[in-house]
């Protein structure tokens, strides 16, 4: 297998973008990655494109033939990757792996979805679908009480509280108001998370990621041929996945996503490296208790003391283990297709020393964390600067 | 999703707790697996019909519903552990309030009406147990 590297990285402002279609966001995020890269676009071999639900959304199938015709890039191959909101994270594993076998030398990977085209309770339904329909959503669930769920065994097993879980939307809105590309960029209090509408008990509105548009892409190339041409590649040094049941109530804990604990290990073991090496990590926190669980299940923190680690701080710019500097999908936005290649976007900039005034400092090692479901299915990948050995 | 077919098939389950055991291994499953996942090629598979009766796992109340269910919003959902011991989702009707780890019987109730002329859907809903 071949190591490779992210070249170039672009994405679209995440939020509700109503003069722009879903071929409007592919296309700007994928032109951005191309300049980003120095590349044309005739270097490009193949095409995935993590996309959950553009049939239910916006109508249309067959979505990754569209994005390589309205990218100018026919005829290259162009596959769609679907692990509802893990398309994006699954989509740049399948890139990783095309590079690594040496089928490709440059794959272009994208993630998209365009959600605010549809009424909300649609959207609450086609959402749904990344659970089990005939024995969950068929009796009355919604993806916020399946998590709803997850957060009341997880206070009952380790006393998390309902602040604890407020605290990391707190401080995720405040990295979302140092992200540009991010839907909300405005800082909100504990007491705003905690009286806002009950959307599943124990989960609020400011619990639950929002409803977005938005695209995001990278290119991928070998390292060898990456080095020489471009200033600063970052190396995908782990690229893991796993699976678990797709309803709920079958797994045996309700408070850990197991999918992560399989996932993390083989990813910390493929990079020799373990949590205590990552420098900054973005996680799927589609609400505050996954965060939470995530930051847990991935080996930053004990079981039991995510909650605690946030509301002391640990977790926020400057703290021990800065996660979701993006403001994460919490405050930046969930347009889910496009939430693992904006995850990976985000470490690349921090192991480039591009994010600004979100920047952790001497950031060489990064970790993503890409979820599909109530845990079905998890993506995890480890993004190193080469040059930071 | 207003197709008879879709709801017809899964009759047994939803109106009677028709679930599968594997002779093998003896564990049981609810809904219906027709492999084992632990003895895959070696299990057994039969049909099991499970006993109406459980205990609350986890729940919540829901106030945000999904297409359908805007009527009946809020309502209460939770895991149930049935006492013979795979876990489902349900609603928890004819109680206000409920906790981890009541018991529950489960009861026949209208599941969904799509609209006044179209399909109802049945299936099963629990209440808790009044000692």
């Amino acid at each position: 297998m071949r190591e490779v590297a992210i070249v170039g990285v672009g994405m679209t402002k995440f939020g509700e973008e109503w003069n722009r279609g879903f071929r409007d966001l592919i296309l700007e995020a994928g032109s951005k990655a191309l300049e980003d890269a120095h590349l044309e676009g005739k270097e490009i071999d193949a095409i995935y494109c993590g996309t959950m639900a553009p049939g239910p959304l916006i109508g249309q199938e067959h979505a990754a033939a569209l994005v390589a015709d309205w990218m100018g890039l026919n005829p290259v191959p162009s596959v769609r990757v679907e692990a509802a909101c893990a398309s994006g994270g699954v989509a740049l594993r399948q890139g990783y792996l095309a590079v690594a076998s040496g089928l490709y030398d440059c794959v272009a990977v994208g993630g998209v979805e365009k959600m605010t085209d549809v009424p909300g309770p649609d959207v609450i339904s086609t959402l749904g679908g990344a659970g089990d329909e005939e024995w969950e959503l068929s009796f009355g669930a919604t993806f916020p009480s399946i998590y709803a769920l997850m957060a009341r065994r997880h206070m009952i097993e380790y006393k998390t509280t309902e602040e604890q879980m407020a605290a990391v939307a707190v401080k995720n809105h405040k990295h979302g108001a140092k992200n540009k590309y991010a839907q909300f960029q405005k800082e909100i209090t504990l007491q705003t998370v905690l009286s806002s509408k009950v959307v599943a008990s124990p989960l609020k509105v400011f619990d639950c990621s929002p409803v977005t548009d938005g695209a995001a892409v990278v290119i991928l190339m070998p390292l060898e041929k990456a080095k020489k041409f471009c200033e600063q590649p970052i190396q995908i040094v782990a690229s893991a996945q796993a699976s678990d049941t797709l309803a709920l109530h079958d797994r045996k804990s309700l408070s850990e996503i197991y999918a992560t604990k399989v996932a993390a290990k083989k990813a910390f073991e493929q990079a020799k490296l373990s949590p205590k090496d990552i420098d900054v990590a973005e996680v799927h926190d589609c609400f505050t208790i996954a965060e939470i669980m995530a930051i847990e299940d991935i080996g930053f923190f004990k079981k039991g003391e995510g909650g605690k680690a946030t509301e002391d701080g640990l977790t926020a710019l400057g703290g021990q283990i800065p996660i979701n500097t993006s403001g994460g999908l919490k405050a930046c936005g969930h347009p889910v297709g496009a939430t693992g290649i904006k995850q990976a976007i985000e470490i690349v900039w921090q192991l480039r020393g591009e994010a600004n005034s979100r920047q952790v400092k001497d950031a060489k090692v990064g970790l993503t964390h890409n979820v599909g479901g109530s845990g079905a299915t998890c993506v995890i990948h480890i993004l190193k600067n080469p040059s930071g050995d | 999703m207003a197709n008879i077919a879709i709801t017809w098939r899964r009759i047994p389950e939803k109106y009677c707790l028709v679930g599968s055991i594997c002779r093998t291994c003896s564990s049981k499953y609810f809904p219906l697996r027709k492999f084992c996942p632990k003895c895959r090629r070696k299990g057994k598979i039969e049909k099991y019909v499970f006993k109406p009766y459980g205990k609350i796992y986890s729940y919540t109340v829901v106030h945000s519903p999904p297409a359908g269910f805007e009527l009946e919003s809020p309502y209460i959902l939770a895991i149930v552990e049935l006492d013979e011991g795979p876990r489902l989702t349900a609603q928890i009707v004819d109680s206000n309030s409920i906790e981890v780890g009541d018991r529950v019987e489960m009861v026949f109730r209208i599941i969904k009406r799509e609209d006044p002329e179209g399909l109802i859907t049945y299936g099963y809903k629990f209440r808790k147990i009044q000692d």
